[in-house]
């Protein structure tokens, strides 16, 4: 469970609608953070700008309808499948460990190498991601909750929840209030101010992609916030205190237990080499495939302006038009952890991950009969689109 | 035990953010000592509608008993349910649970539970248990209140011939009663135990209103400890009865025990609302029954985890210790103790306890 009381309250900053007066007085206070079902958003992003607000909640009643029908579904076969996940993860993690533990033998090495990195991204992916996100805590289980899991990434579980699933699913690619927006590191939107530090945008980029789980880590800090004041002193401190412990029983495994353990087979290099690898390999692919959730070409980012007023079915367009999937195998969509369903991931946060591939269908159904785009492609083709923003935002904008 | 637990850490070291049992597990199910768990070794049908589960705890259970309960945490398509049974087998013996088929959770435990099947668990406890001194005892028990009373009795009568019991079990027909041949087997072989069966479908209810019918089935009722297990309303008429007694009559060694399935909280339908009670905290408030919990916690100056506000996050979660929550967005009322609730999308349905 995480106090978040000392963090700024961000839900006072939630519009009330039409109501110009600064206080609703107590009494009839409204309640904070719910949106409103009718009315519309100061400004409609322009990719919905042809939309009425009876529209906009119909479209809003729509994906509801999909939301229920799969809460109503979800049963026996889902706890079997996360169960199944578990399984299958721990076991490719044990064996890839053991097999490093004699990765003197070249075989041995790549076979280790290679499970333990694909060990890691499912852990990190389909796992841990999911999981935190709360969606299975429906089953009740304490050993499969966002409330107890903790990961193995770098970064504490309960940080990230705060940035991830507060603060970046709720202001999804809001520039200024969505830091996920190039992670106070890159330029990622031509609305952020160019400064000459952004001309190395590919540099930090590809610097960042190994060593993605530290990137994420210190971005869970809010180092910003500290500075403007509005984090605490004593935030800062947990939050560091917490990240320490962390990183030091990150550490410990994979840079130091598993190559003491494989030192008595004489494989203590090579297993170190083994861990390393598996870790950088794990970092590239999560960077990419994170990468293709909100920047690929077709994506939208939003002004504060359009998010004031904004109504339920509002936040739905958002999340659809703000987000991108990839296509691909059922193999691809489970590396990713379904994170290549992000335009569902992002209507629906919390459904099982593996409940998106069907909703899917509809979702894109009901964008084209809206008239909103529903952006997808194949994963080499993101990629690119990815890497082409980030050299083509290295640039200050072009003189009109 | 100690070396086991230096090697666990030890192993930790490779399996963080695991633990050790995380991959043991994999293996063993029981290996959990997070999660107590059991496996079932026997299923015995005992009437139509009930059946006695034996089973073999993990590390972490403690021996029960006689006439204790434990939780038993069953999983009814995904979602782990929880409810307490009481334990039948005698003390000393491997736990068993007698079950009788009256809603979904006992339904499912009755009619679909087999060998090797895994069940969730919390250690026994209770103290609807025997006396410490021995004393002349009378058992009243209805329906599949006897479970908690036959491990009494199991534990007792064969192995005490000094003791001396006597019960009074009613149940609807003969196939009803649960336990009815291994009784009568008991009275046979032990001359200090008796047992009087009183069907309901026959006889009409055993009447409580005067001690009139009480002392017929045993007229020096008033020399024994009682032990009453059953529903509601038997209990509050077996109750009324014995304070009436110890209230006329001079010095009375009339005792009464009484063991209650449960203590629900009135539970408040559809949007009514009711009395929310943070129980760390110490504080209570009166909510309506479209606010959420997290606002009317915040309200009351209860220090709440929140997060998102509109139940996407899951930062907000908070242990139901008693009481129903209504769904804001969907209308279902839910809620079991120990259950996580969204509290910002979560509002009283009826009287509310929250571990906060």
């Amino acid at each position: 469970m995480t106090i978040v009381s000392d963090k700024p309250d961000v839900s006072e900053e939630v519009p009330q609608g039409g109501n110009d007066s600064a206080k609703v007085p107590a009494a009839v206070k409204t309640r904070r953070g719910a949106l409103a079902e009718t009315g519309s958003p100061t400004v409609r992003p322009p990719a919905a700008a042809h939309l009425s607000d009876e529209q906009v909640a119909e479209l809003g009643r729509e994906l509801d309808a999909i939301k229920d029908d799969i809460l109503a579904k979800r049963g026996a076969s889902d706890a079997a499948y996360i169960r199944r996940m578990i399984k299958i993860q721990r076991g490719l993690e044990i064996s890839g460990r053991a097999a490093l533990l004699v990765s003197k033998n070249k075989a041995a090495w790549v076979t280790g190498t290679t499970l333990l990195s694909f060990a890691k991204i499912l852990e990190n992916m389909e796992l841990g991601h999911n999981i935190l996100h709360g969606q299975w805590d429906w089953m009740r289980d304490p050993d499969i909750h966002s409330t107890t899991w903790e990961w193995d990434f770098v970064t504490p579980a309960r940080s990230w929840q705060h940035t991830h699933n507060d603060l970046h699913h709720r202001w999804t690619n809001v520039v200024g209030k969505d830091n996920d927006v190039g992670y106070n590191l890159l330029r990622m939107d031509a609305d952020q101010e160019w400064k000459p530090f952004n001309l190395g945008n590919p540099l930090y980029n590809a610097l960042l992609a190994p060593v993605f789980e530290w990137g994420i880590a210190i971005y869970d800090l809010e180092l910003n916030d500290y500075k403007e004041g509005n984090k605490t002193k004593e935030a800062l401190t947990k939050d560091l205190k917490a990240l320490g412990r962390k990183a030091l029983t990150q550490f410990t495994k994979d840079y130091a237990a598993t190559p003491a353990v494989a030192m008595l087979t004489g494989s203590g290099k090579q297993a170190l080499y083994g861990t390393l690898a598996a870790n950088a390999v794990r970092n590239v692919w999560a960077h990419a495939v994170i990468f293709c959730g909100h920047f690929p070409e077709g994506t939208d980012t939003f002004t504060e302006e359009m998010v004031e007023g904004e109504t339920r079915g509002d936040w739905y367009v958002r999340q659809m038009i703000g987000s991108a999937n990839i296509s691909g195998s059922k193999f691809m969509h489970l590396m990713t952890g379904n994170l290549s369903h992000q335009i569902e991931h992002h209507l629906f946060p919390d459904i099982p991950s593996n409940r998106y591939a069907e909703v899917a269908p509809k979702v894109q159904e009901i964008c084209k009969r809206y008239g909103l785009p529903y952006t997808t492609g194949p994963i080499w083709k993101q990629v690119g689109s990815t890497w082409a923003k980030v050299f083509k935002l290295a640039l200050p904008p072009k003189k009109a | 035990m100690i070396r086991l637990r230096k090697l666990a850490r030890a192993a930790s070291l490779l399996t963080t953010p695991l633990a050790p049992e995380d991959i043991l597990s994999l293996f063993n199910p029981v290996f959990s000592a997070r999660q107590l768990r059991g496996v079932v070794t026997r299923v015995v049908p005992e009437t139509a509608d009930s059946a006695t589960i034996f089973f073999r705890p993990g590390r972490g259970w403690q021996a029960h008993l006689a006439g204790q309960w434990a939780r038993i945490g069953v999983e009814l398509d995904g979602v782990r349910h929880w409810r307490s049974y009481s334990l039948s087998a005698p003390a000393g013996k491997d736990p068993a649970i007698t079950v009788s088929d009256m809603g979904a959770v006992s339904g499912t435990l009755v009619r679909n539970t087999k060998p090797g099947d895994v069940l969730f668990l919390a250690p026994p406890q209770g103290d609807f248990v025997l006396p410490e001194h021995p004393r002349p005892l009378l058992m009243l028990t209805a329906g599949s209140g006897i479970t908690p009373v036959m491990s009494m009795i199991r534990t007792l009568v064969p192995h005490r011939p000094d003791s001396d019991v006597v019960l009074i079990h009613t149940a609807r027909t003969p196939a009803d009663a649960i336990f009815r041949e291994e009784l009568a087997e008991l009275a046979d072989q032990f001359p200090n135990f008796r047992v009087v069966h009183w069907f309901t479908g026959e006889r009409g209810r055993l009447d409580f209103t005067s001690v009139a019918g009480l002392e017929q089935l045993c007229p020096d009722w008033r020399q024994r400890a009682a032990y009453a297990c059953g529903p509601e309303s038997f209990l509050d008429d077996a109750e009324a009865l014995w304070e009436a007694e110890t209230a006329t009559a001079e010095p009375s060694k009339a005792s009464l025990t009484i063991e209650r399935f449960s203590t629900k909280l009135a539970g408040g339908e559809g949007h009514d609302g009711g009395l929310v009670t943070f129980e760390a905290s110490d504080r209570e408030v009166e909510a309506d029954g479209d606010t959420p919990l997290l606002d009317v916690g915040e309200d009351a100056g209860v220090l709440m985890p929140s997060g998102c506000r509109m139940g996407i996050c899951h930062s907000c979660l908070i242990p139901l210790r008693a009481g129903q929550v209504r769904d804001l967005r969907t209308d279902e009322v839910h809620g079991e103790p120990g259950q996580l609730i969204q509290t910002c999308v979560s509002a009283a349905a009826g009287p509310v306890n929250l571990d906060l």
